[in-house]
Formats: structure tokens, C-alpha cells, sequence
């Protein structure tokens, strides 16, 4: 660990020993949230979101292709996501390496296993033609926190998204079908001290790390541990707790920027 | 291709243009807080972000200039930002669009104060209509005066083209797709230096000096809207101290 690093990690330390933060924020306080909601024309759904100063922009792109042989009857759906180096001075250009993946990965499982998307309705012809839902993930400003920042702007543009249709000539258009949004939230662990929604500092000080996607029901959806560190049962507990009262709050600022 | 369409006729454009007027264009200077630089330009349709990382450490090593900084310029376009959704990652197309960029750029900067460095020029399509190459650039070289690098000037592009037999300023979707000439150029506009041509289509010579005369015309209106944006950015700097 560099010099700087060791210092900034004595100081964050010291203040969360008093239940502090560097940006003043309690231990379960998320930053400013910020959603923007049909922000490129282009796309079939988009949202811009901020946390803080991380910022993230999602897409949502339709084609019509065919289903699995498993689930004819099932439109298909698939997430990737690009840390571009516009975002951070660390990223690289290229194919998605292990963190982009992971991301995508994440918030795939936090949309597909809560069933958000009715996949159901998405059929054109049975064992034929389906919808794909492309979720295209930019990460365009990292301040630490791209779980919470990429799923929330996914779910945002999913729930702006309009079935393209009138343009595959298969039909008129329609909004995407959809079920009660899940609302993701990620948690850090340094030193025995757990705090929501980290900042970038904090981030890299972090012993683990824990996404947790709710649903409205207070019902846990998925779940992603990260890092080389450990959890006890019952700071696990803790976390889903406080996922939950963050994840009411995030749901309802969820609905006012899409106008639902 | 040929379409039915008129894109010219009664002196209008399809989108209600002058042959020499350029669409809306919006600039922002400082939008990011990780880059040193940052600039979102909107541009008709397009919307553009670009970011400036460096001067740093050139790596690989092997693309060190022992005697000069290089310019990595990075032309990419999102999934999200065409009708077709466009398959992420380089292509050949974002490769030579970076290429042209990153040698546009680099004949403005001051290289030689900053040896085996690298500056890094990341521009992110994120919605494409029509111009990405020079509202990527125009965007780019705002960046660069955001994160401070040296410059003997402020870069700028602008397209002319050719549409129904008329020569007119900066193509609109249809008329790049169904126009019969594109031409982008970009411009040191304190010199008239050009530093990036390109140009595909069909033009006559007589054509072609009228299209680059208006397409220079039309980078030194677009140079005007950059200096304002900067100047904004610094006011606003100044008057919060």
C-alpha cells in the first residue's frame, strides 16, 4: 500500500470508530441520488444516474431473435457492461475484464432473478421470434459504488423502455412489461465497521463488500459478496436491514423519476 | 443509396436548414469529476462526451516518445447510441476514427514539454446522428483546454457535403445517408491550419473548394460556441471564489 493510501485508510478508520465519515454522511446513508430518465433518443429505454459523483448511463436496445430451446416461449434478455476509461484514470480500454464482468454479472442477476421483466409477454412466435432486451451498462464517472449506480439506472431506463414494434413490423408498440422493481444496495467492511453506499476512498480500503437487491415486500432478491474479507451472520443481518430501509427510499425516488 | 426523398428543395433542407446553417450545438465544459478534463457536446443528434486523462506515463513502454508526449485518442461509440444497437467494443471504423482524431489533436499540443508521456482523449458517442467524428473531436479539444495541456490552439471540426446537387453545411442523418458527398475537415482556427480531411462521396473540384470554404466557415462558428463554453466554465470558477 502506497503512503497516501495507509494514511487515508488510518483517517477513514479513525472517523468511522465515531460512527463518522469522511463526507459527513451516517454509516447507513447513501449519497445524493440523481435519476434521469429518457436520456438518449436512440435507445428503446435510458436513464442517467448520479450517486454522489458516480455516474452511470444505461440503454436499453431491443432486437428480435430467437428464443432458447428451453423456453420458447420466453423472450431473452442480457446485460453488459463497459468500465470505460473516461471513468477513472485506472480503467482501460478494451474487452470487459474481471470487474466489468462482474458488474454486468451483478446487476443481470439482481433484474433476471427477481423476474422484473415479464419475459412471458415477450414472445412474437413460439420457438420462433422473440424480444432480446439488450441492457447496455456505462460507467461514466467512478466515485466508488457501481452495483447500486448501474442497477438502479438499468431498472430506470427497463421501466422507460418502449417494445420497438411498429420499427420490426411485428405489431404496435408497447411498453415493456414489468414487475415491481427489486432496488439494489451495497455495503463495505473495514476493520469490523460496516458502511453503506461506499465512496471511492472508501471502497478501496474495504475488507468486503455486500450487494443486497430488495424487493417491495422487504423480500431479498440476490445477493453478491465481494472482496477477500468476512461477514458474521449477524452484521450480514445488519446489512440486509439497512439494504431494506435504503432500498424503500431509492423505490420511491425510483417511481417520481420515471412518473409511476 | 438513392431515395425518393428531396433533400433539397425551395432552398430548404429536409430539416428546414439553410444550405450554409449548422444544427443546434450545446457545449459543457468540466461535466466529469474524475477526469482532469471533460466536455459533453450536443450537436444536432449527437451527443457527445469526452474526457482527458494525463499527461502520464505512456505504457506500453514501447509507445514512449523519448522526445515528445503522444496522443491516445479513443473514439467509441455505446450499444445504445444507433438504431441497430452496435455491438460495444473497437471496430475498424472506431479505430480510424481515433487514429485521424488522436493525429488532429496532437499537432496543437505542446508535446515536446512532457517526453514520454501520453494523453489520453477518451470520446464516448452516446448518441449518434449524423457528424460524430467532429463532434467528438470539437468536444475533444475542449477537454484538453479543461485539463489545462498546453496548446498553441483550440481544435475544432465541422462537415460539409453535398445533397440534390447542392453543397451545404454540416449533413443531417438522411443527408449523410442519401447525400451524394461528405466532407469533414478539421481546423486550428487561429491559423486555418487544417488537420483532419477526409472526404467520401462525389464532388467536382469546383464543388469541393466551395464545400471546404463553407465547411471552414462553419468550424469557425462552432470555434466560436467552444470559446464561450470555456469562458463560461471560468467565470463560474471565478465568481465562486
Amino acid at each position: 500500500m502506497s503512503i497516501t493510501a495507509s494514511i487515508k485508510k488510518d483517517f477513514l478508520e479513525k472517523l468511522a470508530k465515531e460512527n463518522k465519515r469522511a463526507d459527513g454522511r451516517k454509516l447507513d446513508e447513501f449519497r445524493d441520488i440523481e435519476i434521469e430518465v429518457n436520456v438518449i433518443s436512440k435507445a428503446e429505454g435510458s436513464a442517467r444516474v448520479k450517486i454522489g459523483n458516480t455516474q452511470v448511463i444505461t440503454g436499453i436496445k431491443m432486437d428480435v431473435g430467437e428464443p432458447y430451446p428451453d423456453s420458447p416461449e420466453s423472450g431473452v434478455m442480457t446485460t453488459a457492461a463497459e468500465l470505460i476509461p473516461m471513468a477513472s484514470p485506472d480503467f482501460e480500454a478494451g474487452p470487459p475484464r474481471e470487474n466489468a464482468i462482474e458488474l454486468a454479472r451483478v446487476v443481470d442477476r439482481g433484474i433476471r432473478e427477481s423476474e422484473i421483466i415479464e419475459v412471458d409477454k415477450l414472445c412474437i412466435e413460439p420457438e420462433e421470434k422473440v424480444w432480446i432486451v439488450f441492457i447496455d451498462i456505462h460507467v461514466l464517472d467512478y466515485d466508488g459504488n457501481l452495483f447500486d449506480a448501474a442497477s438502479l439506472a438499468a431498472l430506470a431506463a427497463l421501466m422507460t423502455t418502449t417494445v420497438p414494434a411498429e420499427r420490426f413490423e411485428v405489431g404496435k408498440d408497447y411498453p415493456l412489461p414489468l414487475k415491481e422493481p427489486p432496488v439494489s444496495c451495497t455495503s463495505i467492511k473495514f476493520n469490523d465497521v460496516i458502511i453503506m453506499d461506499p465512496s471511492l476512498d472508501e471502497e478501496e480500503i474495504a475488507d468486503a463488500r455486500l450487494t443486497v437487491a430488495t424487493d417491495t415486500k422487504g423480500d431479498i432478491r440476490a445477493m453478491q459478496k465481494g472482496l477477500n474479507g468476512s461477514f458474521t451472520v449477524d452484521e450480514i443481518k445488519k446489512i440486509i436491514k439497512a439494504s431494506i430501509d435504503n432500498g424503500k427510499k431509492i423505490r420511491e425516488q425510483l417511481y417520481k423519476s420515471v412518473g409511476k | 443509396m438513392k431515395s425518393d426523398i428531396k433533400l433539397f428543395e425551395n432552398g430548404k433542407r429536409l430539416d428546414g436548414r439553410k444550405p450554409d446553417e449548422l444544427r443546434p450545438i450545446k457545449i459543457e465544459v468540466g461535466v466529469l469529476h474524475r477526469a482532469e478534463g471533460s466536455c459533453y457536446l450536443e450537436w444536432g443528434g449527437n451527443k457527445v462526451l469526452a474526457a482527458v486523462y494525463g499527461p502520464r506515463e505512456a505504457v506500453p513502454r514501447h509507445t514512449q516518445n523519448p522526445l515528445r508526449a503522444i496522443v491516445n485518442a479513443r473514439y467509441n461509440m455505446a450499444a445504445f447510441s444507433v438504431d441497430e444497437r452496435k455491438r460495444p467494443g473497437p471496430d475498424r471504423r472506431s479505430r480510424e476514427i481515433s487514429k485521424v482524431t488522436s493525429e488532429a489533436l496532437e499537432h496543437t499540443i505542446l508535446l515536446e514539454k512532457y517526453p514520454r508521456a501520453a494523453i489520453d482523449v477518451n470520446i464516448e458517442v452516446l448518441e449518434a446522428e449524423a457528424g460524430t467524428r467532429c463532434a467528438g473531436l470539437t468536444a475533444a479539444s475542449v477537454a484538453l483546454v479543461d485539463a489545462g495541456i498546453p496548446m498553441k490552439d483550440i481544435p475544432v471540426a465541422c462537415a460539409a457535403g453535398k445533397i440534390d446537387g447542392q453543397v451545404v453545411l454540416d449533413l443531417g442523418k438522411e443527408e449523410d445517408n442519401f447525400g451524394e458527398a461528405d466532407l469533414p475537415i478539421a481546423i486550428a482556427p487561429r491559423t486555418g491550419e487544417i488537420l483532419l480531411l477526409q472526404m467520401d462521396g462525389h464532388l467536382t473540384n469546383e464543388e469541393f473548394d466551395k464545400a471546404l470554404e463553407l465547411a471552414i466557415k462553419g468550424c469557425k462558428d462552432v470555434s466560436e460556441i467552444q470559446k464561450k463554453a470555456i469562458t463560461k466554465r471560468y467565470e463560474k470558477e471565478a465568481e465562486a471564489n
